[in-house]
C-alpha cells in the first residue's frame, strides 16, 4: 500500500505577502502586483509504500520542513498532488500545541484529542504514554517546570504511543538523551516491522540510519538525489565536506 | 483527513482556555462574578445619581444590557484573535482549523453560564418571581451565541491576512456600547430608529431578556424573527468566509 505520494508537487511562498498598508495595496491595483515569491519545494515527486521509512536531509532552508508540511496537510502545495493514506501523527516543533501552564496530563490529553484520538483511546493509552515518557510524577505538574527533554519525551510518547499509520519527524529527538534515543529507536523498529511508515528529518547521520532505509536530498526545493539510504547519506556527506 | 474526536478536541481547548486563564490567579473564576457586578455598581451610581431616570429596580435593568454585551464584546475579540494566538497550534499540528475559534467562543460561553446565574440571582432578589416565559431563555441566548460564532469565525479568518481586524473589533465594541440599550430603555429611541435597532441581534437579546425577565410577557415574533435571521445568516456567511480563506492560514500565520 502506497502510504505518501507526491506527484510534481510545488510550494511556492510569497515574500511580505499581504502586510502592507492601504497604499501598497494600491500601489498594487494601479500598476499591477509583481510580488516576490520563491520556491520552498519544486517539482517533488516519491513514494512511501508500507514498510517503508524515508529520510530528509539538506541544508538548512533546503525546504525539508516544508516538505514534511505538505504531508501532513498543513499547508497546500500550489502545484502537484499529495495523498496521504492513514493516520498520521507528527512531531514538526517541540511542544506544539503544548501550553506551559497545564499540566503534563493535560497536555497529553489535549495532544491525543489532536492527534485524533477518542475519549476512550486517550484513557486506554494513558498510563502506557506516561511510562513510555518516563517523566514519572512529574506528569501532575505544570509544563513550565520540565526540562526542554522531558517535555520532548512528552510530546513524542503521545506521538508514537497513538498508533499511528505514519509517523513524521522532525529534528525533535535531538534533545532527548542516550537512553530515550535507544527507547525510541527499538519502538520505531517495531513501528516499521508492523508494516508502518516514517517521514524523518534530521541532520544527525547516526539517527537517520538508526530509523530509516531510504533518503531525499533536497537542496534549494529541489530533489538532489533520492535513493537507498547509504547513498544518499554519503553522497550528501562528501558535497557538504567539499562544496563545490 | 483528520478522523478525531471532535468533541473531545473542543472539550480539551475548551478547558485549556478556562484554566490557562484562570490558574495564575488568586481570585481565579471569581473574576468572572466581580467584573460585572462592578460595572453595575457604577453605571447604577451614575444614571440613577447624576444622570437621573424613572427606570423602576435600575441595576436589574442593566445587567439585562450589560451581560450580554460583555459576553458578546469578549467573545467577538477573543475569537477574532484566536487563530493567531493559537499560530503554533494551527501551523504545527494537523486538525480542522474552525475547533480554535469555535473552542474560543464556546469557552467565554463558560463565562457566560456563571453570569447568566448573576442575573437570575439579580432578578430573583429584586422580587421578580419565575414566570413561563423564562422557557424562552435558552433559546435566545442559543441564537446570541449562534450570531457571534457566524461573526467571530469570519473575524478569526480575515485577521490573519488583515492584523487590522483587531482594532476594527475593538472600535466596533465601543460603538456598539452606546448603540445598544444597555443604559437606556429601547422605548426611548426614536420611532423612526427602532426597526433599525432591533435588526441587531445584540440589542435583540436585551430587548427580549427585558420583556421575559422584568415584564414578564414573551419576546414577541417579530423580535424572534430578527434574531433567528441575522443569527443564522451570520454563522452560514462566517463559515462559508472561513472555509474560502483557511488554505492559506498557513502562508499568513
Amino acid at each position: 500500500m502506497e502510504r505518501v505520494v507526491f506527484q510534481n508537487v510545488s510550494k511556492r511562498f510569497f515574500l511580505n505577502s499581504g502586510r502592507k498598508l492601504i497604499s501598497g495595496h494600491l500601489d498594487d491595483l494601479l500598476h499591477g502586483s509583481h510580488k516576490h515569491s520563491f520556491y520552498a519545494l519544486r517539482d517533488i515527486s516519491f513514494v512511501v509504500s508500507e514498510g517503508q521509512s524515508l529520510a530528509i536531509v539538506g541544508a538548512n532552508g533546503a525546504g525539508k520542513s516544508t516538505l514534511l508540511n505538505v504531508a501532513t496537510r498543513l499547508c497546500p502545495p500550489d502545484e502537484g498532488e499529495v495523498a496521504v493514506n492513514g493516520r498520521l501523527s507528527a512531531v514538526l516543533e517541540l511542544g506544539a500545541g503544548f501550553h506551559h501552564d497545564l499540566t503534563g496530563a493535560e497536555n497529553l490529553r489535549l495532544n491525543a484529542s489532536l492527534f485524533g484520538l477518542t475519549r476512550r483511546g486517550t484513557a486506554d493509552l494513558f498510563d502506557r504514554i506516561v511510562d513510555f515518557s518516563g517523566v514519572g510524577e512529574f506528569i501532575e505538574q505544570p509544563l513550565r517546570t520540565y526540562s526542554a527533554g522531558m517535555v520532548m519525551r512528552l510530546a513524542f510518547s503521545v506521538a508514537i504511543n497513538i498508533d499511528p499509520d505514519i509517523l513524521v519527524v522532525d529534528e525533535a529527538l535531538a534533545v532527548g538523551d542516550q537512553a530515550f534515543h535507544a527507547k525510541c529507536f527499538d519502538r520505531m523498529l517495531d513501528f516499521r516491522k508492523a508494516g508502518k511508515t516514517m517521514l524523518v528529518v534530521s541532520h544527525s547521520p547516526a539517527t537517520l540510519r538508526h530509523m530509516c532505509d531510504r533518503a531525499i536530498w533536497l537542496d534549494h526545493g529541489r530533489i538532489v538525489e533520492h535513493g537507498a539510504l547509504d547513498e544518499v547519506l554519503e553522497a550528501y556527506e562528501s558535497r557538504s565536506a567539499n562544496p563545490a | 483527513m483528520w478522523s478525531g474526536d471532535y468533541l473531545f478536541v473542543l472539550q480539551n481547548l475548551v478547558l485549556k482556555d478556562f484554566k490557562v486563564r484562570y490558574r495564575n490567579m488568586s481570585l481565579g473564576v471569581f473574576w468572572s462574578v466581580l467584573n460585572p457586578l462592578i460595572m453595575m455598581l457604577i453605571m447604577t451610581f451614575v444614571f440613577t445619581k447624576i444622570f437621573k431616570n424613572n427606570i423602576p429596580k435600575f441595576p436589574v435593568f442593566l445587567l439585562c444590557g450589560l451581560i450580554p454585551f460583555n459576553f458578546f464584546a469578549q467573545a467577538w475579540s477573543a475569537g477574532t484573535n484566536s487563530l493567531i494566538e493559537s499560530a503554533g497550534l494551527v501551523k504545527r499540528v494537523p486538525i480542522p482549523r474552525e475547533v480554535v475559534p469555535i473552542s474560543s467562543v464556546l469557552s467565554t460561553c463558560l463565562h457566560l453560564l456563571i453570569q447568566i446565574g448573576i442575573l437570575l440571582t439579580f432578578t430573583l432578589a429584586y422580587g421578580y418571581g419565575v414566570n413561563r416565559n423564562w422557557l424562552w431563555l435558552p433559546l435566545v441566548w442559543i441564537f446570541e451565541v449562534v450570531f457571534v460564532l457566524g461573526l467571530v469565525l469570519a473575524c478569526s479568518a480575515i485577521d490573519v491576512y488583515l492584523r487590522d481586524m483587531r482594532y476594527v473589533v475593538e472600535s466596533s465594541t465601543l460603538v456598539l456600547f452606546y448603540l445598544v440599550p444597555i443604559f437606556y430603555s429601547s422605548d426611548q429611541v426614536p420611532k423612526e430608529y427602532i426597526d433599525l435597532y432591533l435588526w441587531n441581534p445584540v440589542t435583540a437579546l436585551v430587548v427580549a431578556l427585558r420583556r421575559i425577565l422584568i415584564e414578564g410577557v414573551p419576546p414577541g415574533g417579530s423580535l424572534m424573527r430578527n434574531l433567528s435571521v441575522v443569527s443564522i445568516c451570520a454563522l452560514a456567511a462566517g463559515w462559508l468566509i472561513f472555509r474560502a480563506l483557511h488554505r492559506r492560514f498557513y502562508d499568513h500565520l
